[in-house]
């Protein structure tokens, strides 16, 4: 791992061709592989960084030693440090993340079973925030270019701010008190049904669709502003053309490095949101199983949770190299 | 790779520190709000546990779980304690908490980013390519790792939360830093001497301080929402203890009875969480923007509005005919009007250069006739007629297919001009399968056949390809095939060749010449280059501040008769320059367009200004061939009045330099 390190840095690889998309792909896998070692390493550690014995404090002070002795022994805590990882890194190639201390079911299980509802989660959240976020921002940024309509600039820009700056699980604890309460209108927790998915995934989607709003005005402005969006209206291009066929596409490419960002956060934010809604997800999952010290099930979580992080930064580069050339050329 | 620190705010430019600018933050509403806010947050955390310390405690088991009411606004918890008074109190410890994990990540985050600065170059990259890893995942995801390895409570999540903030606080430190490093006067210390820590110190942390500052602000806000999801998830502060993430979690099991027990820690959260975010962006926003408003004069309406006569010498009908071309702009202090009454025609084959000064107006001229000028600008003419049509009337919907197919634009920058994210030969074919109705496939052959005749070569390779995968000079010629995509009456080039290297300036121009020779196509070349204007073009417009000065022969243009026009042709070295003499240089500067003087312009840097020069803008005279010049003393400047002035000028600005 160490002789990928340097392709991390930015170091000029050996292995340089002239084709960019070649140095490219070699560059970012590099990146995902030592991305993807720190976080393997980093989910082993959490049963050797955590204070005190794990195994005691899972199974509390009262149990009995021989218990806990055989407990250590069924992880292998007893063995050394290096048969333990790699015995670690067996374990995920082969899919075997232990089992729960708790019910004694094996993590890969608990995993898949759990999965689902945090994906659809997340993903129905993602399709939220583009699909408001693209046509609102846009549509700002067309419309209050060259400082026009001051007015409705200084309402969007406030109100994104505002929308922006509420947490999800606060939002979601006040869509609860709205909706579910008051108007009685969605079931106010579980996952029944469709209409149990509304407020979790506006819950999820709208800090980041406000965010991601105001990035692709500020973005639609530039784009407003560039010389080959000048170009396309000096050959006439109706205004539809030249805002979708041109500066359109432009703002979102740009928007994309940002967006990403965001798309990893709302991976993040499911967390919070499963435990306001009581959703039977990943989430859920790991805050109960930390409470429970039940370690074997955090560690599984930890690395499905960064394994999902790191999935969307590679579909987000991969994305960005399509729709812009020349950012694979920046890349190498 | 993701080079963006995310949410960050980097200063838009590097300029010392200034007292006044903090102070400036202050006098918009925002930032005033802002501030009170803030102030009241941080007032309410430290005075709130004194005056509902004992409130907040007070176990009263007649009062279990009401709702709100006069004696309990919020209502009251499972022990009857009253919850206005808890979520007031809890505001010290979520603010405490968030501060305490805030430093945490400033100090760490500062050590991690100024390392590579302090270990040198292998240490410091392997730092570097730690933090981008770690920067990769999101905060919360981070904090939640932490968290686990800290342990569930408070001082855990205080070290989770701290620990979690500091790689991307170290990417900007050490982005920030960067930039400083490399300035002069850190340099400048190094070789002197100077330990690293002590450059680090003394000369580095100053110079970045106040971005430091404003995104600490900020992640103080992030770190209070933090706390509160770790709080609320049950990992963060433990009972007895409370912050708003515990109360909410507590109110939102009882939302059916009383809601008000999870709205009021809610919107204190968000209340919170928005002052630092608020207070921080507004202080970015006084700190960053240069913004150079300038004083104006108010003018008086009219006052530049000159008797013109004539137009210049153009035969049968002008292929584009302007008169009274005027170009206004809102300003900070009133509309500024870069271009004041523009009066010209270009005739069919001509070739008209116009040079000026950078600000002269020549650029906004050509988008002016070209109605290219977008709001909030606005163009003003008493004629505008393109081909016989009046562009003036209609939208642009009216007059796409004429200008789409018979009016070309050549702009500076062949770069950032073609779209970099599309292939050449779509982007050459797009306007005529728009006005031409022509097929796709026919509009790419058009295309390849008209970078064939702009001499691109491989023209059918090349069509594939996009602009960055041209050389500047290809790509100046795909855009002139472009223009050539119809059949053009009048192509206007703005600077063609003035981003280009000097080695291909000559091909662009050659070509441009031989289209108009071939075709009879007019153009209009816009230029600061006096010696590309009068090898290329018949007729030259001078122009100064926004006016024409003087429309002339190009052959002619040594013996113009507008001082500004001797001045600068004087400017361009030629042959038989003396080189031990030092080059001449117009003396004075341009004038703002936001504070133009009553009089003629030009007077200001006009070695023949006098006193009707200064109070009078002189008209612009046609004579009986038809050339045009606006100057008092233009007779005198035609007799060689200024030939002297101009070399002494140079001599003394080379002396004072």
């Amino acid at each position: 791992m160490t002789a990928a390190a340097p392709t991390a840095t930015g170091t000029p690889s050996r292995r340089v061709t002239d084709n960019p998309w070649l140095t490219f792909a070699v560059r970012r896998t590099g990146r995902l592989l030592v991305s993807l070692w720190v976080l393997v390493t980093a989910s082993f550690l959490i049963l050797h960084l955590i204070p005190g014995d794990p195994v005691r404090a899972a199974l509390g002070p009262t149990a009995p030693a021989a218990l806990v002795a055989a407990r250590r022994a069924s992880l292998g805590l007893d063995r050394p440090l290096w048969e333990q990882y790699l015995d670690h890194l067996r374990g995920i190639v082969t899919g075997d993340l232990g089992s729960s201390l708790g019910s004694s079911l094996p993590v890969s299980r608990i995993i898949g079973q759990r999965l689902p509802a945090t994906l659809e989660l997340a993903l129905l959240a993602f399709l939220v925030v583009v699909a408001l976020a693209v046509p609102v921002g846009a549509a700002m940024g067309v419309l209050t270019r060259g400082g026009r309509r001051r007015g409705g600039e200084l309402a969007f820009s406030s109100t994104s701010t505002v929308l922006g700056a509420v947490p999800d699980f606060v939002l979601g604890v006040g869509f609860v008190y709205l909706f579910s309460v008051t108007l009685g209108w969605l079931p106010v927790a579980g996952r029944t049904g469709p209409s149990s998915y509304v407020l979790p995934v506006l819950a999820l989607a709208i800090g980041p669709a406000a965010a991601l709003a105001r990035i692709v005005r500020v973005e639609m402005l530039t784009a407003l502003r560039s010389d080959h969006v000048r170009t396309a209206r000096a050959k006439r291009l109706p205004a539809w053309q030249v805002v979708l066929g041109h500066a359109l596409p432009h703002a979102l490419t740009a928007s994309i490095t940002l967006g990403g960002l965001l798309l990893s956060a709302l991976v993040a934010g499911t967390v919070l949101v499963e435990n306001v809604f009581s959703w039977p997800g990943l989430g859920s999952t790991i805050v109960s199983s930390i409470l429970e010290k039940d370690y074997p099930v955090v560690q599984g979580v930890v690395l499905v949770y960064g394994a999902g992080v790191l999935l969307v930064n590679l579909l987000v580069d991969v994305v960005l190299s399509l729709l812009d050339p020349r950012s694979v050329i920046r890349e190498s | 790779m993701t080079t963006v620190v995310p949410g960050a705010l980097v200063p838009l430019a590097d300029r010392p520190a200034a007292r006044g600018r903090w102070g400036s933050v202050l006098r918009t509403p925002v930032g005033i709000g802002a501030a009170v806010l803030l102030a009241a947050v941080l007032v309410l955390a430290v005075v709130a546990p004194f005056v509902w310390g004992a409130r907040a405690e007070a176990v009263d088991t007649d009062a279990i779980l009401q709702g709100s009411s006069a004696a309990h606004l919020v209502g009251t918890d499972n022990l009857g304690r009253d919850l206005f008074a808890r979520t007031m109190v809890a505001t010290g410890l979520s603010v405490r908490l968030a501060l305490t994990a805030t430093l945490l990540t400033v100090v760490l985050g500062m050590l991690l980013g100024a390392a590579p600065l302090l270990l040198g170059r292998r240490a410091g990259r392997l730092v570097t390519a730690g933090i981008d890893i770690a920067v990769a995942f999101p905060g919360l995801l981070l904090a939640l790792f932490f968290a686990i390895v800290f342990g569930v409570g408070a001082t855990g999540a205080v070290l989770a939360i701290g620990v979690a903030g500091a790689p991307v606080f170290a990417r900007l430190t050490s982005t920030l830093a960067a930039g400083v490093a490399s300035r002069d006067y850190v340099l400048a210390a190094r070789v002197a001497g100077v330990g690293r820590f002590r450059v680090l110190l003394r000369h580095v942390l100053p110079n970045i301080a106040e971005p430091l500052v404003v995104n600490a602000t900020i992640g103080a806000g992030g770190a209070l929402l933090a706390f509160a999801g770790l709080s609320f998830l049950g990992l963060g502060v433990q009972a007895p203890d409370y912050d708003w993430g515990r109360l909410l979690q507590d109110g939102l099991s009882g939302i059916y009875r009383h809601p008000e027990a999870a709205l009021a820690p809610g919107l204190a959260i968000v209340v919170a969480g928005l002052a630092f975010n608020l207070f921080g962006e507004a202080v970015a926003k006084g700190i960053g923007l240069t913004s150079a408003t300038g004083v104006v004069a108010r003018r008086t309406a009219g006052s530049d509005q000159q008797p013109v006569t004539g137009r210049g010498p153009v035969a049968g009908e002008p292929v584009l005919d302007v008169e009274d071309l005027s170009v206004v702009f809102p300003g900070a202090h009133g509309p500024v009007r870069p271009v004041r009454g523009v009066t010209f025609s270009v005739g069919r084959g001509e070739a008209v250069g116009v040079v000026g000064e950078s600000g002269s107006g020549k650029s906004l001229t050509a988008l002016a006739v070209a109605r290219l000028v977008e709001a909030p600008g606005e163009v003003t003419a008493a004629r505008l007629d393109f081909r016989g049509t009046d562009l003036r009337t209609g939208g642009d919907r009216a007059h796409r297919r004429l200008l789409g197919t018979g009016f070309a634009m050549v702009f500076q920058d062949p770069m950032t001009s073609l779209n970099p994210t599309q292939r050449i030969g779509h982007q050459l074919a797009e306007g005529a399968r728009r006005h031409q109705g022509l097929s796709r496939a026919a509009g790419l052959a058009r295309a390849v056949d008209r970078l064939r005749s702009v001499r691109v070569p491989e023209p059918e390779r090349r069509s594939r390809q996009y602009p960055h995968e041209f050389s500047g000079g290809m790509r100046q010629r795909a855009m002139i095939g472009m223009g050539l995509m119809g059949e053009p009456a009048l192509i206007v080039a703005d600077e063609p060749t003035t981003a280009l290297d000097v080695t291909v300036q000559r091909s662009v121009l050659d070509l441009l010449a031989a289209i108009r020779r071939s075709d009879d196509v007019a153009l209009l070349l816009i230029s600061h280059d006096v010696a590309v204007v009068r090898e290329v073009c018949d007729r030259v417009l001078v122009m100064y501040a926004g006016r024409i000065v003087e429309d002339l022969p190009a052959d002619r243009l040594a013996a113009g008769r507008h001082p500004y026009t001797r001045a600068l042709v004087a400017t361009v070295p030629d042959m038989a320059v003396d080189l031990d003499a030092p080059l001449p240089v117009i003396p004075g500067r341009p004038v703002d367009p936001s504070a133009q003087p009553p009089g003629c312009a030009y007077a200001a840097r006009c070695p023949l200004a006098s006193d009707r020069c200064r109070a009078e803008d002189p008209p612009l005279v046609a004579d009986a061939d038809g050339r045009r010049v606006a100057c008092w003393h233009a007779d005198e400047v035609a007799a060689g009045a200024v030939d002297g002035e101009l070399a002494a000028a140079g001599a003394a600005r080379e002396e004072v330099a």
